[in-house]
């Protein structure tokens, strides 16, 4: 379920890294926590993001969801496929469900997220 | 928290629930936005047994229900429903509610989950001069709700009431399932459909029976989520949040509920002074312009003014667009007014648009 090339946080995003560019999205945990999404609200880019700034919200039908983001950084790119098809977050949260793409600033903060395994085991200590 | 006594058919269906006014609900089993298309194109099942049933009995049970209620019970026969509202005597919301009338010295009132032991308290209090009893039988009824395009293809078959004789807002009694039951042509969704009305003990035979012959025309469960992304597109009110003791019959938009003519009722006086006077304001459906979600409490501004805030508000996955309701000054109520409505510290601009949001053919 979970890729070993990604990298994941407590609030439920994952990140791949490629060189010094990462692409950013939510876990399938977490779209199956929020519902169905039906709303994207994603940064401008060139905006400069600090760890565990907001990137934007998701908001599902009932719920409204801050992003935060995993590493600091510059925004690249933002999933427009996003805005005309929010369930993507739902459908293909790892892959066609991406949000942001950001140029890392500072690769030390890596250190700071969690591997699949770490992941995979906080994910069995959360009750449900 | 209480449990319906379908409790068992949601966990079987992998429900989700969350706790909705002291009950164990589902609010979504396959997802909102299916389950709200479902009723919109083929049919969905509720179980809305959480709501409260109010039995006014006795020889002035029709005279007791005029001076409670706005509109006019007389006009009902028996097999006859009508909606409206326990009102105050400031003509503002204790609750809305349907009227049913089962018979000259019987008359059922079904209210909101989230107000029965007030109403209960209000209707009970106020009966003193009326040779009428008042009980509740809340815990006693279950309540299904089977709406759709495709609600009365399932349900013919499985009862022996006439369903292709029963007008809008009629009822009549027989059986479900072999279950007794009241089904009413009423709802809460804008579809057409039925509500199922049963003091049996094993309601589920109901509902297995109705998901069974419901299965091949594609039918789906559906819970609290979808049930307010459909009533609130059908703009139908929720208490609480578009009604409520501040808001009265008037300003909310049901001019049409109130029958001044039918007789002195609770809040009379107050509503024809309103209706005088003139409204100050009044309840619009808008329509966000700009991106985002509008959700309750957000504040509403016109120009630089606060002038209230969104009692209503969702994105609705038919219309597929993000949609609500306020309360605004009557002077800025006209169709194509534009406001704004703060999202997260920024404003977003919303217009006033023809309500109900969607009409089915």
């Amino acid at each position: 379920m979970y890729s070993d090339k990604n990298y994941y946080t407590k609030d439920h995003e994952w990140v791949k890294i490629e060189g010094d560019e990462c692409t950013i999205g939510i876990t399938d945990f977490a779209q199956k926590q929020l519902g169905d999404v039906v709303y994207v609200e994603m940064p401008e880019i060139g905006t400069q993001l600090e760890v565990h700034q907001s990137i934007g919200v998701i908001e599902s039908v009932k719920a409204v969801s801050d992003v935060y983001s995993p590493l600091s950084g510059e925004v690249t790119a933002v999933n427009e496929d996003l805005n005309d098809s929010p369930e993507l977050v739902n459908e293909d949260p790892h892959e066609k469900g991406w949000i942001i793409r950001l140029k890392m600033k500072d690769e030390s903060e890596i250190q700071n997220l969690m591997k699949v395994s770490e992941y995979e085991k906080f994910l069995d200590g959360i009750e449900d | 928290m209480k449990k319906t006594r379908l409790n068992a058919c949601h966990k079987q269906l992998n429900a989700k629930m969350v706790e909705f006014c002291g009950w164990e609900m589902p609010i979504q089993y396959m997802g909102i936005v299916e389950e709200h298309l479902a009723v919109r194109t083929k049919a969905g099942l509720f179980d809305v047994s959480h709501m409260g049933e109010i039995m006014v009995s006795g020889n002035q049970a029709l005279d007791y229900v005029q001076r409670l209620s706005p509109n006019n019970a007389a006009r009902l026969a028996v097999g006859k429903a009508q909606y409206t509202a326990l009102t105050t005597p400031e003509g503002t919301f204790v609750d809305d509610m349907l009227v049913y009338c089962l018979g000259e010295k019987d008359y059922l009132l079904v209210v909101n989950a989230a107000n029965i032991d007030k109403d209960f308290a209000w209707v009970d209090s106020h009966k003193s001069g009326f040779d009428v009893s008042v009980s509740n039988l809340s815990d006693a009824y279950s309540q299904l709700a089977l709406q759709g395009p495709k609600a009365r293809e399932i349900l013919e078959p499985l009862t022996d009431v006439d369903l292709e004789e029963m007008k809008t807002f009629a009822f009549a009694m027989g059986k479900v399932a072999g279950e007794e039951a009241l089904i009413s042509r009423t709802g809460y969704t804008g579809e057409d459909g039925y509500e199922i009305y049963t003091l049996s003990e094993n309601p589920a035979k109901i509902w297995d029976a109705v998901m069974e012959q419901g299965k091949s025309l594609g039918i789906h469960p559906i819970g609290l989520g979808a049930r307010d992304t459909l009533r609130l597109e059908a703009m139908l009110m929720l208490y609480g949040n578009d009604i409520d003791e501040t808001t009265t019959v008037l300003e909310a938009g049901l001019r049409w509920v109130v029958k001044f003519k039918k007789g002195d009722f609770l809040g009379r006086d107050a509503l024809l002074k309103q209706k005088e006077e003139g409204l100050k304001r009044r309840l619009v459906g808008f329509e966000l312009v700009g991106k985002g979600i509008a959700r309750p409490h957000f504040p509403v501004y016109i120009g630089e003014e606060r002038v209230g805030e969104v009692n209503s508000g969702t994105f609705v996955p038919f219309l597929k667009k993000s949609i609500g309701t306020t309360y605004l000054p009557i002077e800025k109520t006209e169709i194509g007014t534009e406001f704004d409505i703060e999202i997260r510290g920024r404003k977003t601009r919303a217009k006033v648009v023809p309500t109900p949001f969607y009409k089915r053919d």
